[in-house]
């Protein structure tokens, strides 16, 4: 059996991995395509590592298979896999110069390329990830940013099937990290290499990635584009992991097709798309992400009071208190407020929302 | 408090301060000063049974160290793979052997040493074609070797594995995922990163034989060695000759000891924080 060659770089199929008792990865199916940003997504502990870890050969899976372009992989050694990783402390060689690292996976082949075609493709290589004439430096002469590069140079020098990154942002100040998630998306496209990153971060998976796979306690829970977790999250942990939501529990009235309606505390109705497992007459849980509130000085919609206001700039996040709903988040824009004026922490105002902005989920 | 410990320092460094400052002595006796001179230095190099011993004990030192630092760096990579229980047991047992006071490794080696010998020679002879020729097996440099070769390499594998356990593992990851076959990272990664380590280790060991005067009387044999011809020397009286050489053992040790002190530390700055 081999796997779908046309679309798909790389598949799990039924990758199963323990530690002795410990499950660190269960039944993981997956098709990478061939091309994209794959993230992983999920908290520590969730399986993310050891499912790239699988991929670049570290781990054999216990149960399953790993395919890598229509080949089964499972007995292959790393060091015999066409795919290269970013470690997360960029795992260079200290007693090499930038340039030996880069050009140590050329190095590697049999035959040796000659050595002004390795010269060639690290100067190249260092000129993709901006660092041009630091080939001579030591790497302890090199700032972590400028470590990354070269980590990020040593891996995709091979022109690899797949480069796997392990959290490569973690130990980068937020600043940096920014611009780093925009050269990493651009050297995704320019290089065209399909690119699997581990993070736990979800603005970082989605603000780079194509597709997110969403993972807890080693299974896979969701995988889609970040709209499509954003909007049609499949229950409460998506919902909660991918973004800020404010949740409300209740009784699912009606479900029809796709579309469910809850009727929650103080009786108040919340409609909108309806998540796995949600039945008419259980209870659920509405979402409701605080940028579809709209909070107004009026009195025509739930009254609430401001608990805390905090200043983001373009929006402003209000913490407000409703008896029957208890504290929640709106995300107010700059626009939506003009005119209006600010609230100010005590005052009372109106919240409402849309039919169909909210998400029905089962409660779980 | 302050004074205490300049007592102490003192009381150790002040019969080393003699010694050298002795061994410059223009005059014959221990006792007195009597003007600067080198000539003690001269005698001592000139002294033939001086430099047999010296000879003995550079051979020693060179060959037990070459076999200890091969044997325990390979000892501590393989302890890398061990865990548990094995890894415990293995622990104790090197620590045990550093431990041990050196009379004790003299004269368990030496009873070793000669029970194998009264077994094999016999059996060796036996079976050799013409049977006065047969090579007889007796205590001289190779049981030297072997002694102190058997204790150093307990040395090189505490000081190695230090340096393979701080090691960064991913770093032989990042090798095998970039193609390395095991070897090739063993070569290029691991080797250059412990490298330090295991020189220092040489160095040590290469320094505990050269000085090591007990376990060697013990399996020395007709051999002499450095600290042995010293010791037999002593028996006669301090010469301001004794000191000479002894302060020059002084300083070559001190020597190797800073060098493999540096090149350690040096070791430990190059890895990555």
């Amino acid at each position: 059996m081999t796997g779908d060659t046309e679309s798909s770089i790389a598949e799990l199929r039924g990758a199963t991995k323990r530690f002795g008792d410990v499950v660190a990865a269960r039944n993981l199916n997956l098709s990478i395509r061939r091309g994209e940003f794959l993230s992983f997504l999920g908290p520590s502990g969730c399986g993310k590592t050891t499912a790239l870890r699988m991929l670049a050969g570290f781990e054999a899976p216990t149960d399953g298979d790993i395919y890598l372009d229509g080949q089964r992989v499972n007995d292959v050694p790393a060091h015999q896999r066409p795919v290269n990783m970013v470690f997360q402390h960029y795992a260079l060689f200290p007693h090499l110069t930038v340039a030996e690292n880069i050009s140590y996976g050329l190095r590697q082949r049999r035959p040796k390329p000659p050595a002004a075609e390795v010269a060639a493709a690290v100067a190249r290589a260092l000129e993709t990830v901006r660092l041009p004439d630091f080939g001579p430096r030591r790497i302890w002469e090199m700032s972590g940013g400028q470590q990354q590069r070269v980590a990020l140079a040593r891996a995709i020098i091979n022109e690899p099937k797949l480069l796997l990154l392990d959290e490569p942002m973690a130990a980068l100040d937020k600043k940096l990290r920014h611009d780093m998630q925009i050269e990493l998306q651009t050297l995704q496209r320019q290089l065209g290499i399909t690119f699997v990153l581990v993070t736990h971060d979800q603005e970082e998976a989605l603000s780079m990635s194509d597709r997110i796979c969403i993972m807890r306690d080693g299974e896979i829970v969701q995988t889609g584009s970040p709209r499509d977790l954003y909007d049609r999250p499949k229950n409460r942990y998506v919902a909660d992991f991918v973004g800020k939501s404010n949740f409300f529990a209740g009784r699912v009235e009606s479900l029809e097709g796709e579309t469910a309606k809850l009727t929650g505390p103080g009786g108040l109705s919340f409609i909108g798309y309806a998540g796995d497992g949600v039945g008419a007459g259980q209870p659920g849980l509405a979402s409701l992400r605080p940028e579809q509130i709209s909070l107004t000085r009026g009195t025509d919609g739930v009254p609430v009071s401001v608990v805390n206001r905090i200043f983001l700039g373009e929006h402003t996040e209000y913490l407000v208190r409703n008896p029957d709903l208890g504290q929640f988040l709106i995300l107010a824009s700059r626009q939506a407020e003009a005119g209006e004026g600010n609230l100010e922490p005590g005052e009372t105002g109106s919240v409402r929302w849309r039919d169909g902005a909210a998400l029905i989920l089962k409660n779980d | 408090m302050r004074i205490y410990a300049l007592g102490v320092y003192l009381f150790l460094y002040i019969p080393i301060g003699v010694i050298a400052v002795f061994s410059f002595n223009a005059g014959r006796y221990a006792a007195q000063l009597q003007g600067f001179s080198t000539q003690w230095y001269g005698k001592a190099l000139s002294n033939p049974f001086v430099m047999e011993a010296l000879q003995t004990s550079a051979t020693v030192a060179a060959a037990s160290a070459v076999l200890a630092t091969i044997a325990g760096t390979l000892a501590a990579l393989a302890l890398q793979g061990v865990s548990g229980r094995p890894r415990m047991i293995f622990d104790a047992l090197l620590y045990i052997a550093v431990m041990v006071p050196g009379i004790v490794i003299g004269i368990s080696t030496l009873i070793a040493l000669v029970t194998l010998f009264d077994w094999i020679n016999p059996v060796v002879a036996s079976l050799w074609p013409v049977a006065d020729a047969a090579p007889q097996f007796h205590l001289g440099t190779g049981s030297l070797i072997a002694a102190h070769g058997l204790f150093a390499m307990a040395l090189v594998v505490i000081i190695v594995r230090a340096r393979v356990a701080g090691m960064d593992r991913s770093l032989i990851e990042a090798s095998a995922d970039l193609g390395a076959t095991p070897f090739g990272t063993f070569r290029q990664v691991t080797l250059p990163q412990i490298f330090p380590a295991i020189l220092a280790g040489f160095l040590l060991s290469f320094t505990f034989s050269f000085d090591d005067f007990i376990i060697a009387f013990f399996v020395a044999g007709s051999e002499t060695t450095l600290p042995i011809y010293v010791f037999s020397s002593i028996r006669r009286g301090v010469t301001p000759e004794i000191n000479a050489i002894g302060t020059m053992v002084l300083a070559v040790s001190l020597l190797i000891l800073i060098v493999a002190q540096t090149i350690l530390q040096r070791g430990r700055r190059a890895q990555p924080a």
